[in-house]
């Protein structure tokens, strides 16, 4: 056992794998399938975001500012200046990767409900400087974003593809394109998570002293996976403001940010495959409920505080742990 | 010869308690020194100015001749000082073998690039450190815990692992802070063990021990320290001979 690393990692990427493509086994219409891509593109966001949460032990109340920035960058860059969407994105994510580092440096030395003011007034900023540069956003009317492209290949919900000699429409195409982010997304997060970085990260929720009494620079470390999240957050605002062919800064509101947050909460802090199941319920709840439209963040801030309170540690690692004690139960109950 | 660990004048004060109050003593490379005390006299307080968690309001240290004064914990790892702590420190979000494997941190440099898409390089070092965390372990006395939840340790286990984390670090010298607090009479007699044989690999030991069996049988010297001050400092012999140790403590 020794000699061998565990891999515990894979099997949840495999189990997301065969989740993820047998979903259009089960859907068919047009309206499904852009929930389910976007379920997809926003999961991506919450799993950097649990980087920071549920493995940093840090927070962020304005993740949305990062979503919202990338979104943006993405959209004025293809469509105002004519930029193809790959250089956009990846130009995008290096500028929100400097500016997180730059408000990152300060405001991770603050801990607890400072941090949570802190991020939140980052996320705030971001959302009245969008609302407020009418003449390159839009302002709170928001802007029409061009389809993603690749190599002047559109990709777009509306068009028609053939791949390997299969008739595609392009809602499924943009939804396995957008499930196969996802399972990179995770990929590149369990690999981080397990790897001498991923446990300097995890240390310093774990005990910040120990961490640096081991030679961990833990301010560093806190930059970083603040500096990452963000990237996961821009990346895949790029992609969402393509998919919708239409943003407002609502992509970086208050609002979306708790929402961001409770998906961690409720899918469970520190568990990637939890956290993806949290976006998938809080993204499908308030189609289930459509008569709460007005309740929704009322239910959201409900789901967070009844949560915190009776099953901290979220769904996915609260049931493991159930099963796991009703299998060593019943283990002992045949010695 | 300079000393590895050298003491000068140093103070610590919160508000108006004296803490620790102008303690001057040197440590030399492959020593085990400890530091005794009643409760309260300083002992934590002065290990955390040592290992630079606290900042002294006078006085310095030095390490390997060098003033630690504006240096961070992390900085001081790499000048090989590492520690364990009197309230237990252990990462409880991980398993055992990677709070371990976390004492490895200043020899695992990977990349960023090399971790995101984890190639060979990273696999080969983790694998190394990953046996290297195994054998230290055992070393210490809980191998069998390898990927166990270091939740769901014995109070016992976890003090050896905090143990065996600061040796990955592969330290010059390690502070112990009361190691054998909690441990019942045949643990305390393998840990005193184990402090010999770390010894024996020439790693410096500070240690803060209650235990006078335990401290008295493996020391080199000792330091006293009653309120903050320095009641006495030599050998064993000259400690326990010391009347002023037997009037404010031992006899006590
Ligand atoms: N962070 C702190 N803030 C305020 N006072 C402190 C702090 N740390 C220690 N003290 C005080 O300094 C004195 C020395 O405490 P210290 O913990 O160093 O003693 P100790 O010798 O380690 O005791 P013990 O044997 O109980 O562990 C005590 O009076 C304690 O209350
Ligand atoms: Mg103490």
């Amino acid at each position: 056992m020794i000699d061998r690393l565990p891999q515990f990692r894979l099997r949840g990427l495999v189990f997301l794998a065969i989740v993820v493509f047998s979903v259009p086994l089960f859907i068919s219409n047009p309206f499904h399938y852009g929930l389910a891509t976007q379920i997809a593109l926003i999961a991506g966001a919450v799993v950097g975001l649990n980087l920071l949460v549920g493995f940093a032990g840090q927070i962020s109340l304005g993740h949305a500012g990062f979503f919202g920035l990338g979104a943006y960058f993405s959209a004025i860059m293809t469509s105002t200046y004519g930029w193809s969407a790959i250089p956009a994105l990846v130009v995008g994510a290096i500028a929100v990767a400097i500016v997180a580092w730059v408000v990152g440096r300060p405001i991770l030395r603050l801990k607890g409900h400072y941090l949570s003011m802190a991020t939140l007034a980052v996320g705030f900023i971001i959302a009245i400087i969008l609302n407020n540069e009418r003449e390159t956003t839009g302002g709170p009317d928001g802007m029409p974003v061009p389809p993603f492209d690749v190599f002047g290949w559109e990709l777009s919900p509306f068009g028609q593809y053939s791949l390997f000699g299969l008739d595609i429409s392009g809602d499924l195409a943009w939804y396995l394109f957008a499930g196969i982010v996802l399972l990179v997304a995770v990929w590149l997060a369990q690999n981080l998570i397990d790897s001498p970085i991923g446990r300097a990260l995890r240390s310093v929720h774990g005990s910040e002293v120990a961490a640096s009494v081991v030679g961990v620079n833990t301010a560093k470390y806190k930059s970083l996976v603040f500096v990452i999240s963000a990237v996961y957050a821009s990346v895949m605002g790029a992609l969402y403001g393509h998919f919708q062919g239409f943003i407002t800064p609502s992509v970086a509101s208050f609002d979306f940010s708790i929402l961001l947050i409770t998906m961690v909460v409720l899918g469970g802090m520190g568990s990637t495959i939890g956290v993806i199941i949290g976006a998938v319920v809080l993204e499908l709840l308030p189609q289930v409920l459509a008569d709460f439209q007005e309740m929704e963040m009322v239910l959201f801030g409900l789901i967070l505080m009844l949560t915190m309170i009776f099953m901290p540690k979220g769904l996915l690692p609260t049931a493991a742990s159930f099963l796991a004690k009703r299998r060593s139960k019943s283990a002992g109950g045949d010695a | 010869m300079t000393a590895l660990v050298e003491v000068n004048n140093l103070s610590k004060a919160f508000g108006g308690v004296h803490a620790v109050e102008d303690v001057s003593f040197s440590v030399d490379a492959g020593q085990v020194y400890s530091v005794i005390g009643p409760n309260g006299a300083g002992k934590t307080t002065l290990f955390n100015l040592i290992t630079g968690l606290y900042v002294p309001t006078g006085g310095e240290v030095k390490l390997n001749g060098e003033s630690i004064a504006k240096l961070e914990p992390n900085q001081l790892a790499e000048r090989g000082m590492c520690r364990t702590f009197q309230q237990m420190q252990i990462c409880m979000n991980m398993t055992a073998i990677e709070n371990v494997m976390l004492g490895r941190h200043l020899t695992l440099k990977s990349s960023l690039l090399t971790t995101l898409f984890r190639l060979p390089a990273l696999t080969r070092g983790e694998k190394a450190a990953r046996e290297k965390s195994a054998e230290l372990m055992a070393f210490v006395g809980c191998g069998e815990y390898l990927d166990t939840e270091a939740s769901a340790m014995s109070y016992g286990a976890l003090k050896r692992l905090e143990i065996a984390r600061a040796l990955a670090a592969e330290p010059k010298v390690v502070l112990l802070d009361e190691p054998a607090a909690g441990l019942n009479a045949v643990e305390t007699a393998a840990l005193e063990d184990l402090i010999r044989k770390i010894a024996e690999q020439g790693i410096t030991v500070m240690l803060v021990e209650h235990d006078m069996k335990l401290v008295m049988g493996i020391s080199d010297r000792l330091l006293v320290l009653n309120y903050g001050r320095v009641l006495a400092e030599g050998t064993p012999e000259q400690i326990r001979e010391n009347p002023d140790v037997i009037a404010a403590y031992l006899g006590g």
